[in-house]
């Protein structure tokens, strides 16, 4: 992130026998992290499935929360052991596109939603006879 | 006057030509951003099933349509593509040419499967009548899915790209940034999937 001419030769003989110029801030990760992520994926992909699967709760809402919330903890771990971030990487600039980017997904996910739900809330029911008069 | 700007024009000028060393950062950086603009694609189309995933038109519903089953197939096959990808990476460090090769196309044909999955999926549903002109829910499962799918098109597209380029100029600073880039694209199509499989799928089936 920062080609001053010192810092380029510097990198330069990183890259020679490193292969990549950042060191271990936007690393690869280990063999040993890409496991632990691959076995965290696997048991949090299997639990919502066999949760939905097999019906076990009785509540579906607490099956949805639970299906989401499992949803959510996996990305976190794609993100961390696979995607490599971490607060340092590329100067932290990442991690602030990520904030930002997440902010923007909120705001659109929560605001369609909660918009469309009280249109559709708010809309005149539809009776049986404008329903057969539908295009 | 203007002879004068001619002949200075022709006049050896002095274009910087040299191919500057190219900063790796920036370029993850600016690929990292692409990939958040992706997210955003993705994120219009994830609210646009969830406002319109209900809207059956007294169609199909999820819960008749879904295989499970068939869903958790193509999650084990991406999840096996990701770790593969990551194989390929660690190969890629210790600057073996032929293993980085290997594992790439272990994490094609892995992909592959997972399309073929998908296509032999959308088959079917177009097949009982569940194309996406059946309802409002099915445009936006087949817009969402679609999507992502075709992002995995080309995600193989590039990894078979990667296997020629590496088989012809080896592990060379410019493939490794370019492996570097499918690496976070590989990944970044596998994060889309835990949220169409949580929020599609799954959520979906409860009903």
């Amino acid at each position: 992130m920062s080609p001053q001419p010192h810092s380029l030769a510097h990198e330069d003989t990183s890259q020679a026998h490193h292969g990549h110029s950042h060191g271990h801030q936007a690393g690869h990760g280990s063999l040993k992290s890409y496991m632990i992520g691959f076995v965290l994926s696997v048991v949090l992909t299997a639990i919502p499935f066999s949760l939905v699967m097999s019906g076990v709760l009785d509540s579906k809402m607490m099956t949805a929360v639970l299906v989401m919330g499992l949803g959510a903890i996996q990305i976190v771990v794609h993100m961390v052991f696979f995607l490599h971030m971490n607060p340092r990487s590329e100067g932290g600039w990442t991690m602030m596109a990520l904030i930002f980017t997440l902010i923007i997904v909120g705001i659109a996910l929560a605001g369609s939603l909660w918009v469309m739900h009280h249109l559709n809330v708010n809309m005149m029911p539809m009776t049986h006879e404008m329903m057969k008069n539908m295009p | 006057m203007t002879n004068k700007t001619q002949v200075e024009a022709t006049e050896a000028p002095q274009f910087y030509l040299e191919e500057e060393h190219h900063p790796e950062g920036s370029t993850m950086l600016g690929f990292w951003i692409y990939l958040m603009s992706d997210c955003l694609i993705f994120a219009v189309l994830f609210a646009t099933h969830g406002v319109l995933g209900r809207n059956y038109a007294a169609g199909p519903s999820p819960a008749d349509l879904f295989d499970l089953s068939l869903v958790a197939f193509n999650t084990a096959m991406l999840l096996f593509s990701s770790i593969t990808y990551g194989f390929a990476m660690l190969q890629m460090e210790r600057n073996a040419r032929m293993e980085t090769i290997f594992w790439l196309g272990v994490t094609a044909v892995f992909g592959l499967a997972f399309l073929g999955v998908e296509l032999y999926e959308f088959y079917h549903l177009i097949l009982e009548g569940a194309g996406p002109t059946r309802s409002a829910f099915l445009s936006s499962f087949f817009t969402l899915v679609g999507t992502h799918g075709l992002h995995v098109t080309f995600g193989i597209i590039w990894i078979v790209t990667m296997m020629v380029q590496v088989k012809m100029h080896g592990l060379i600073p410019e493939n490794r940034r370019r492996l570097m880039c499918l690496s976070m694209f590989w990944h970044f199509l596998d994060v889309i999937w835990i949220g169409v499989f949580s929020f599609v799928y799954l959520i979906g089936a409860i009903g």
